[in-house]
Parts: structure tokens; C-alpha cells; sequence
């Protein structure tokens, strides 16, 4: 029993580290970053934090991307909730070839896809639009969302629809009364992850946007490669970018255990 | 009645079609031609596709792709699956644990780079200092091809071995405590327990994280990008890596299309050959 938590601790120690030292290069000031190595800042500081959020540069940055992040999530739940009900109650022909093939687009390598997008997006006049983003981000996002909600309705009995229908219900209301509220959690889970591989995502954003949709992942990688690198300025920057993502993790941390148990192969 | 089904994929298959399909199209329209901007394409047809093959940078980047892919599997998988079973099942910690647990996954992917090249460079780093005081002065991420790469799969062991850790203890979760009790009535030791009760009912929750580390683990760019920048030399230039720098920095869009193609049909074909293989292994009853 001893040794067994030992080793969660020097697991979670392993998990915190990196994190607590980007922490704490993020309130040191630069001269102190590049000239010792201190494991607490001398000076603290947040000049960093200022930095950023006196800046329309930075500002932009995160705006953009919680703008795109958004519409992914909206149209992969639109989208998705439909096509999973579809693949859960009916069978038809081919569903499922169709089925798989949504999936091979989960696994389809983003860098394979670069080329096309950008020369689709161009020509649509898409380019640099948070639309753009958000229908690429739909190539893994929609067929993973699919595959989740598909496998929270095939768990709720058929019978429920079928007295519903017995029972006098329109096809809309007994989906908006009853069927939605059965399947919630399931949107949440399904929510979450097209929320966190749009969010986390940095080929594509990078590939579709320019000026006007920038996201902030794209901002911090670009002054990452300009001269004069500002390690502080970034450093907090980057701890800034964690902040959306632990707040989900946070709010839906008892629906976590559930929706992993759900994911089926 | 039959085709109500087709109605309720349309708002699907009309994104799919924006964000897949027609993109795949123009690619593999692209790989048959010789693209460079400015000039008309004129079509080589399979042409691509050998050079593709007989280029040397290719081939190593794919020999390293599938070295660190099996590399991140053996070390992600018994951790993930070990800090699990470690876990507590229930008490106040139980919260936390999956809060912490879940923050490197939602670390957007570059920042996980610059989080690891800010912990290990070595001007301004931890782990070169720790390295010292353990003897080993001469680490360095950024000239030494070594340090390098085991720098690129520890830190994938961070980020993602969280992912493999909530899906097995998800599936820990949702085995009934009866299965145990009955199991130590028999008399079963530990080890029997694990090996006959837990691991079978784990077995769909660790073939997903398998399927799912070796699919994205496949696709990685952002991390080691940020991190190396695929050096030193090609010491980490992954697929993807080497892809994106053909695609855009590349005069040639028509060999960009054809690389994309062949890495594209590369991971659906060993990602099925492991499932098929995970499948059958232990009997495939469970199914």
C-alpha cells in the first residue's frame, strides 16, 4: 500500500514540474531568467502579465481563438447529434463503410491535409476567418463527437423512442423533451473533446490564418521565432493558455471518469 | 423510412465533405502533377510517388516516426495502466487527481513545446542543472541528437500518458467489486486477480489507448516543433515535420500532395493492422 502511493507522488511530482517551472520563469524579470537559476523568482514580478494584457496583440490572439474554438464546437454538435442518432437507431446501406470512413478522418495526419486546405480556403474566399478554422478542426472533431454520442444513444433503450411515438409525440418534440435530456452528458463529453483538440491544435491555425483570425497558439509560436526572445513575456503567455483548459477539466471533472468509460472501440 | 437516415447525415456529410473529402480530392489531384507557383502544373502521374520513396530524408523520417511511436506505446502504456491501478478509488483525492491529471491535455500543443524547451534549455532550464548535480554535465537538448530525442519522448510521456491513466481507470471504475470478492473467495492471489479479473474487463478501455496514442502519436508536429525544431540535424524530424516543411516551405506542391498521400494511407493501414492484431490477441472474446 506504501509503495503504491509513493509511486502516484513521484508520478504526480514528474507531472508538476514542468508546469511549476514555466510558473515560476513567468514572474521572474528576463535578466534574471537568462543569468541564474533560481527555483523561486528573487525578484517577482508580473510585469509579464502586464505586458501581455496591455497588448491588442496578445488580446487578439486569445480572442480569436476562443471565437473559432466556439464555432467548432457548434458545428460538430449541430452535425453531430443528428448522424449519431441516425447510426444508433437505423441501419442502412453502407452505414457501415460510412461509419469507418468518418473514422479514418480521425486518424488522417493534419499535416497530410495542409496543402489542400489552404488552397480550398483561398479560393472560397475563407482564408483567415475563424470559420475556416473551425470547419477544418471539423476533420477530427466531427467523427470523434459521432463516435462518442453514437455510443451514448445505442446505451439508451429503443423503447423509449417507441412509446414516445405510441404515446402521440411529433418526431421534434420527443427529441427535445425527452431524447435530450437522456443524452446531455454525452453532449458535455462529446463538447469537451472537440473543445480541447480545437483548442490544443496548432497546424491547421496556423495554415488558415494570417492577420484577422490569428489564434493565440500561432502568436506564441511566431515571437517564439522572432530575434530577441522575450522567455518571460512567452512563459506567461503560455501559462495563461492553460488557464481555459483547467477550468473545463475543473467544472466537468465527475463527468471525466464517466466519459472515458463511455468511449467505445 | 429507409432514407429518413440519409437526412439526419446531411449536416455531416456537408461539412465533411468541406473539411475532408474534397480536400482529399485535391490531393491526390496534386501528387500527380509537378506544381510550382507561378508556372502551369504539368502532370508526371506516379512520378511523385518514387521520389517520394527513393528520398532518403523520408525514409529516415519514417523510421524514426515508427522507432518513437513503438518507444511512446511500451513506456505510456504499462505507466498509464500502473498509476491507475495505484490510484484510489474513492475519497476526496479522487477529484484532484483527475483535475491534474486532465490539465496537459488541454495545454494547447506548441506551448507544451515551449513549456519543455523553457524547462530543459540550457541557459535557462531545470533539468540540465538537475543533470549536472547528477553527474551528467554534458545534456543538451539543442546540439546533441541523444539528449534530443529522449527529451521529445519524455515529454510525450507527460503530455499524453494522463490520456492512457483516465481511460484505464474509467474502465477500473466500472468493474463491479463482486468480481473481486468472488475472485478472493477462490483464493486468487493478486497477481491472478489482475491477470483473470481487471485486465480482461480492461481490455476495450486499453485498445482504445493504444489505437489513440498510436494514431496521434503518429501525427505529433506541434511538440517537437516547438521544442527542437526537428534538429539537431533530422534527429527528431518526424512525418509530420517533414511533411509541413515539403508542403509550405517546399517549392513543389506536387510532392508535398503525393508525401501527404502516402502518410495519410501509412497510418489507416497500421493503425487497422493493430487493431486487428489486438483483436485476436487473448482469444478476442470479449467482443
Amino acid at each position: 500500500m506504501k509503495k503504491r502511493n509513493f509511486a502516484v507522488w513521484i508520478y504526480f511530482a514528474f507531472l508538476l514540474m514542468p508546469l511549476y517551472w514555466m510558473l515560476n520563469t513567468s514572474f521572474k524579470t528576463n535578466d534574471e531568467i537568462l543569468s541564474y537559476l533560481h527555483w523561486y523568482p528573487h525578484n517577482f514580478t508580473v510585469q509579464n502579465y502586464v505586458q501581455i494584457f496591455s497588448s491588442p496583440f496578445w488580446r487578439r490572439g486569445f480572442l480569436n481563438s476562443i471565437a473559432f474554438v466556439s464555432l467548432n464546437v457548434l458545428i460538430v454538435i449541430v452535425a453531430a447529434v443528428p448522424a449519431a442518432y441516425a447510426f444508433s437507431r437505423w441501419h442502412f446501406r453502407g452505414d457501415k463503410h460510412l461509419f469507418f470512413w468518418l473514422l479514418t478522418n480521425r486518424m488522417a495526419p493534419t499535416a497530410a491535409f495542409i496543402v489542400p486546405f489552404f488552397a480550398l480556403y483561398s479560393n472560397i474566399g475563407l482564408f483567415d476567418t475563424h470559420i475556416a478554422v473551425a470547419l477544418a478542426h471539423a476533420l477530427f472533431n466531427l467523427p470523434l463527437a459521432i463516435w462518442i454520442l453514437e455510443g451514448f444513444m445505442s446505451g439508451i433503450p429503443r423503447q423509449i423512442d417507441e412509446t414516445a411515438f405510441v404515446d402521440g409525440y411529433s418526431f421534434p418534440r420527443f427529441f427535445t423533451k425527452i431524447f435530450f435530456p437522456l443524452i446531455s452528458q454525452g453532449i458535455a463529453v462529446a463538447a469537451f473533446f472537440a473543445f480541447l483538440f480545437s483548442w490544443v491544435e496548432l497546424l491547421l491555425a496556423r495554415t488558415l490564418t494570417s492577420t484577422a483570425a490569428k489564434p493565440i497558439t500561432v502568436t506564441l509560436s511566431r515571437s517564439l521565432g522572432a530575434g530577441g526572445w522575450d522567455w518571460g513575456v512567452l512563459a506567461a503567455a503560455g501559462v495563461l493558455t492553460m488557464i481555459p483548459g483547467a477550468l473545463v477539466v475543473y467544472f466537468i471533472r465527475n463527468l471525466m471518469a464517466k466519459g472515458f468509460a463511455m468511449g467505445r472501440v | 423510412m429507409k432514407n429518413r437516415a440519409w437526412w439526419f447525415l446531411i449536416p455531416s456529410l456537408a461539412v465533411m465533405s468541406l473539411s475532408a473529402f474534397i480536400p482529399l480530392m485535391t490531393v491526390i489531384n496534386y501528387a500527380q502533377y509537378t506544381v510550382f507557383p507561378g508556372s502551369a502544373p504539368y502532370f508526371v502521374g506516379m512520378e511523385n510517388f518514387v521520389k517520394v520513396f527513393q528520398d532518403p530524408v523520408f525514409l529516415g523520417s519514417l523510421r524514426r516516426q515508427v522507432l518513437f511511436s513503438l518507444e511512446i506505446l511500451l513506456i505510456e502504456i504499462p505507466l498509464g495502466l500502473g498509476i491507475a491501478l495505484a490510484l484510489p478509488k474513492k475519497g476526496k483525492w479522487v477529484g484532484w487527481s483527475l483535475v491534474l491529471l486532465g490539465v496537459p491535455l488541454l495545454i494547447p500543443w506548441n506551448v507544451v513545446g515551449i513549456i519543455w524547451r523553457v524547462f530543459t534549455r540550457s541557459d535557462l532550464g531545470a533539468v540540465p542543472e538537475i543533470f549536472e548535480w547528477l553527474g551528467y554535465a554534458s545534456y543538451n537538448a539543442s546540439a546533441n541528437p541523444g539528449d534530443a530525442w529522449w527529451t521529445v519522448v519524455t515529454m510525450d510521456v507527460w503530455h499524453w500518458t494522463p490520456l492512457v491513466v483516465l481511460l484505464c481507470y474509467a474502465g477500473i471504475q466500472a468493474i463491479p467489486e463482486e468480481f473481486y470478492r468472488a475472485a478472493k473467495i477462490d483464493g486468487a492471489s493478486a497477481w491472478s486477480r489482475f491477470r483473470y479479473v481487471t485486465l480482461p474487463k480492461l481490455k476495450h478501455a486499453l485498445i482504445l489507448a493504444v489505437l489513440l496514442r498510436f494514431m496521434d502519436s503518429f501525427k505529433i508536429y506541434a511538440e517537437p516543433f516547438q521544442l527542437t525544431g526537428g534538429g539537431p540535424g533530422n534527429a527528431t524530424t518526424f512525418l509530420s515535420i517533414y511533411t509541413s516543411r515539403k508542403a509550405i516551405g517546399g517549392f513543389n506542391m506536387g510532392m508535398g500532395a503525393a508525401i501527404s498521400i502516402v502518410y495519410f494511407f501509412l497510418v489507416i493501414l497500421l493503425s487497422w493492422l493493430l487493431y486487428t492484431i489486438m483483436l485476436n490477441v487473448g482469444g478476442g472474446s470479449s467482443k
